[in-house]
């Protein structure tokens, strides 16, 4: 290669007229130029979509995030009064808090200098404005292909949905080892479920166990706090996947039916011992507990935790009360039911059946015999519709119906007696239990059914869960909606022909509550025999005149204090439906607490 | 003459990285040297044991600060084979130009800053401010202009904006026009020529001795050895492009070599753009769940690429957890970086030992990692 030629200098007179390639300093601080559409500067966080989850910090690989308390934020279902707050001493900027946003409140902005001689104003606590309090630009921000979220359910395995109708064969069959896994890999462990479930199960961490195999760590968490594992992971109204924050953008994990995979693959000796390892001797006192549905069993279980001697009374022949007699076969088999209550028996609880309080004991009979009492008798007592003909003997309730059904089911009672075309009223739950059962029943007689359904709200607006509604059209339950009950018809003989109904039509009021207004409009809905399933109320027949009187009863609630004392009364506690109405995993939280303030109130005498 | 101690970093310009060698000269001669690493020691390696197979996308760019692409790419081929995960036809491509667009960016740095030891300072700003125009590029498809955090397991972590191809190709034909000016300016310097002409010579046996690889190997065992044309990755296979060897090895030829393959960049990455489908996923999901549960199955690999500086590997050991077992990182500069600065460097003028560094490609985080 030659060497430059000496009018080689020449060509340098070109670059006088050139732009300089460096950048002036004004550039830098006064006029700094605009960052591009993806950048990933300071962090942005708008406070009305965050729910403090917490997910960004759990990513962070730097540990730049901290969660801080926020004083005025309140806690509340699916959100924590925490907001993150970064350290830009740490900060990478990867903006991997931001793919992983929970709730799509994280982002980043355009900004990128801040320059100060005090290290404490690079943490800050970002909202919507950014760390000069200056709006810039949105600049990075996730999308479907930076997501570091899973957003979608895996599926759990079910029962051909052909021929379902015809059998009471439980219609999940639950999780294999795999989905379970999967779906457990979608959890945050951001711990809002926690906040919302009645109980507060340990939910993130029984999910870490499912996530890491160890079934039996899993089966520890759930006895922490909840007895019924069985029971609840199939029939929870499972309010913590409400919470869930995958639910912001996404389908929530799947908690209900992971505790279930808990429960139905632990071995047996393993769920077992995690059940009665904490069960202590019988030292502390004597406790009698009224009722053996979810609130009794929990109540009874956890003080048998703490060293007392329980003996749980059950009218029926049977313990477990709405679990064992209301819920059918389908959707929570007697195996289920059975392995929670015998584990329950092994922790030392004894239980009386066929005994009623207020019939064959008197509730002063138990005081006397007792330290504490802690009553759980439910709600047994039908509700009836103020229609026409209301009182026709011919006219059937749920839990009446149920419990037979359940007694058919495992072997301990006939098939209970049917007409051929028959009407349900109801909305809830419950009143899907009955029309279902009672589809299956027909089916299995007859080879055929009819089976009418009549509510006065319509589908979106019904109290029963989604999957009930949509599984009981699938299975030919026939639905009469927006359609309100005002008399059962009679023919001249006394026999029913069915229900005259008013037409309906529910309505979002100012407030965005739905309103339900009937017409003058009437209807006949045909059928020769008519099953409520309305609601049910509690019977506080067991109460002495004296004491009811003085019992603070409000809409057939017991006013009890946080731990279930009932008031002017301390040696009585009461739980589950008589004080916060129909719900399981209340119920057992309720047991629970109460249990613990027995104790408490226990230790304070001695 | 007495025999003096003379320390070349960590706190020297002439030195690359926070990186020091203490060398024993004896008037302008180096008679004795060694390599003092440890400067900047971050525990990269350790650390990654420590975070989620997602979390480490943060750090691995930063084991080398000028070409910081080939870490994040033979980390997510590992975590690619383990899993075994196939990387969508579009995102193969994506990842071709942000590797070419890295190398152009660590070569012109290169060229420019190689001004510095030989005292032309000219070509470093030129160097640099054309290299910031790459990064613009990089700001615009990453969002970041130096840790990119761009390509990830599964293939790369956002589709290319709208428009990028027309303002890459666009800045592609101005770098074009540029080389022969860096040509003008550097290579047919008189003083750059004095300076590296049969200069530090690296002669085969070194080469095979060390395992020196990337241009310093091409220079001086004539053969095209290439890990893009030996064992291509991505899509090398399907794009044309030859590059530079030859028998002798000094300071100049293997700055040469450089300036040649920055056409080399350029003209992959036209290809690549040409040739890339023009729409289609980029990104598969490499497990299920949340990045948090994200797991690989248990295995071992090892991954290499082709930096600007030679093979660029690392192994990834799986016990099958959220979080890698082990990552140990095969720095290209390695051998010549920490063997190469005792055995070969004496014999050097202390004027000369910064060049050394520069035309051996040593990069600090990739020995102190």
């Amino acid at each position: 290669m030659k060497n430059k030629s000496m009018f080689s200098p020449l060509k340098a007179w070109k670059y006088l007229v050139k732009e300089p390639v460096t950048i002036p300093k004004k550039m830098v601080f006064d006029e700094p130029r605009e960052a591009s559409d993806n950048y990933r500067g300071f962090h942005v966080n708008d406070w009305d979509k965050c729910v403090g989850c917490g997910t960004c910090g759990e990513i962070c690989p730097t540990n730049a995030i901290t969660m801080l308390p926020i004083e005025g934020l309140v806690e509340s279902d699916g959100h924590k009064p925490e907001r993150p707050a970064i350290d830009y001493g740490r900060c990478s900027f990867c903006a991997l808090c931001v793919d992983i946003c929970t709730s799509d409140s994280l982002a980043m902005s355009k900004e990128y200098i801040h320059i100060s001689k005090d290290a404490d104003t690079f943490y800050f606590l970002p909202d919507s404005k950014g760390i000069h309090q200056v709006e810039f630009d949105i600049a990075y921000n996730r999308d479907e292909v930076s997501e570091l979220l899973d957003l979608n359910r895996y599926e759990i395995e079910e029962i051909p949905h052909e021929g379902r109708n015809q059998s009471f064969m439980e219609l999940i069959k639950g999780y294999s080892k795999e989905m379970a896994l999967a779906e457990a890999s979608r959890c945050v462990e951001c711990g809002v479920c926690t906040f919302t479930c009645p109980a507060h199960m340990n939910i993130p961490e029984y999910i870490r166990s499912v996530w890491q195999g160890d079934l039996k760590e899993g089966a520890d968490w759930l006895y922490e706090t909840n007895p019924l594992s069985n029971v609840c992971g199939r029939i929870c109204t499972h309010k913590c996947e409400t919470a869930c924050v995958l639910g912001q953008r996404g389908e929530p994990v799947a908690i209900r039916w992971l505790k279930r995979y808990i429960v139905d693959n632990t071995p047996e000796g393993d769920f077992v011992e995690a059940a009665t390892a904490k069960v202590s001797r019988q030292i502390n006192g004597r406790v009698g507990i009224i009722g053996s549905g979810p609130a009794g069993l929990s109540c009874g279980y956890y003080l048998r935790t703490m060293g007392y001697e329980v003996d749980i009374y059950e009218e029926k022949e049977l313990p477990g009360g709405v679990i064992r007699y209301g819920a059918p076969e389908y959707r929570l088999p007697e195996a289920s039911v059975k392995a929670d209550i015998d584990n329950i028996e092994k922790s030392g609880v004894k239980f009386i059946t066929g005994t009623k309080v207020g019939r064959d004991i008197s509730l002063e009979a138990m005081k006397n015999k007792y330290d504490a009492v802690f009553s759980a008798s439910g709600y047994w007592i039908p509700k009836v519709l103020k229609i026409d003909n209301k009182d026709h003997p011919g006219i059937r309730f749920s839990p009446h119906f149920l419990a037979e059904a359940r007694d058919f089911t495992r072997g301990m009672g006939p098939m209970p007696q049917f007409h051929e075309d028959v009407i349900v009223i109801g909305g809830g739950d419950v009143s899907f239990d009955v029309a279902r059962t009672l589809n299956r029943f027909q089916r299995m007689k007859n080879g055929r059914a009819n089976v009418r359904f009549i509510a006065r709200k319509p589908e979106e607006h019904l109290a029963a869960s989604r999957e009930e509604v949509v599984e009981a059209k699938e299975e030919g339950v026939v639905y009469h909606l927006d359609r309100s009950p005002t008399a059962v018809l009679l023919d001249e003989k006394g026999t029913i022909y069915g229900v005259e109904v008013a037409l309906c039509e529910t309505v979002m009021d100012e407030s965005g509550r739905a309103k339900t207004v009937c017409s003058e409009e009437k209807e006949i809905i045909y059928g020769t025999e008519v099953y409520m399933a309305v609601g049910n109320d509690p019977d506080f027949v067991y109460f002495p005149e004296a004491m009811l009187s003085r019992l603070k009863i409000d809409r057939n609630k017991i006013a009890v204090n946080q731990q279930g004392q009932v008031e002017g009364f301390p040696w009585l506690f009461a739980g589950g439906d008589i004080v916060r109405g129909p719900d399981i995993i209340s119920a057992v939280a309720d047991g629970h607490k109460a249990a613990v303030g027995i104790d408490e109130y226990l230790m304070s005498l001695k | 003459m007495k025999e003096v101690k003379l320390f070349l970093g960590p706190q020297h310009p002439g030195m690359h990285g926070n990186y020091s060698a203490h060398m024993y000269v004896e008037g302008d001669m180096i008679n004795k040297s060694y390599a003092l690493p440890g400067m900047l020691h971050r525990g990269f390696e350790k650390l990654m044991e420590r975070r989620h197979w997602m979390g480490n996308l943060a750090l691995i760019p930063r084991i080398c600060v000028i070409e910081p692409d080939p870490n994040e790419m033979v980390y997510a081929m590992s975590i690619e084979k383990l899993a075994g995960i196939e990387v969508p036809e579009r995102a193969h491509w994506i990842r071709m130009i942000i590797l070419e667009l890295a190398r152009l960016a660590a070569n012109l740095m290169a060229i420019g800053g190689i001004g510095a030891p030989v005292g032309l300072y000219t070509s470093v700003y030129w160097g640099v401010a054309d290299r910031d125009l790459v990064l613009d590029i990089f700001e615009k498809i990453t969002g970041a202009r130096v840790y990119h955090m761009y390509i990830v397991p599964g293939g790369v972590r956002k589709d290319l904006p709208e428009g990028i191809e027309e303002e890459i190709l666009g800045l592609l034909d101005y770098i074009e026009a540029r080389l022969p000016e860096f040509y003008d300016l550097v290579m047919r310097s008189p003083i750059f020529q004095t300076r590296t002409r049969d200069n530090i010579l690296l002669p085969e046996e070194v080469v095979w001795e060390l395992g020196v690889t990337g241009i310093g190997m091409r220079s001086a065992v004539n053969k095209e050895y290439d890990i893009r044309k030996v064992k291509p990755y991505a899509r090398y296979d399907q794009v044309a492009f030859s590059l530079p060897y030859g028998p002798y090895s000094d300071a100049f030829t293997r700055v040469d070599f450089k300036y040649v393959e920055m056409a080399q960049s350029i003209s992959i990455i036209r290809q690549s753009i040409e040739k890339m489908p023009k729409e289609g996923p980029v990104r598969a999901r490499i497990a299920t769940g949340s990045a948090l549960r994200w797991r690989v199955p248990p295995g071992m690999v090892y991954s290499c690429v082709e930096s600007a500086r030679g093979e660029y590997g690392y192994l990834v050991v799986s016990d099958g957890r959220e979080m890698p077992y082990r990552i140990a990182v095969r720095g290209s500069s390695y051998p010549q970086g920490l063997l190469g600065v005792e055995k070969y460097l004496p014999g050097h003028r202390i004027d000369d030992a910064s060049l050394w560094m520069d035309t051996m490609g040593v990069c600090a985080p990739e020995i102190d990692r």
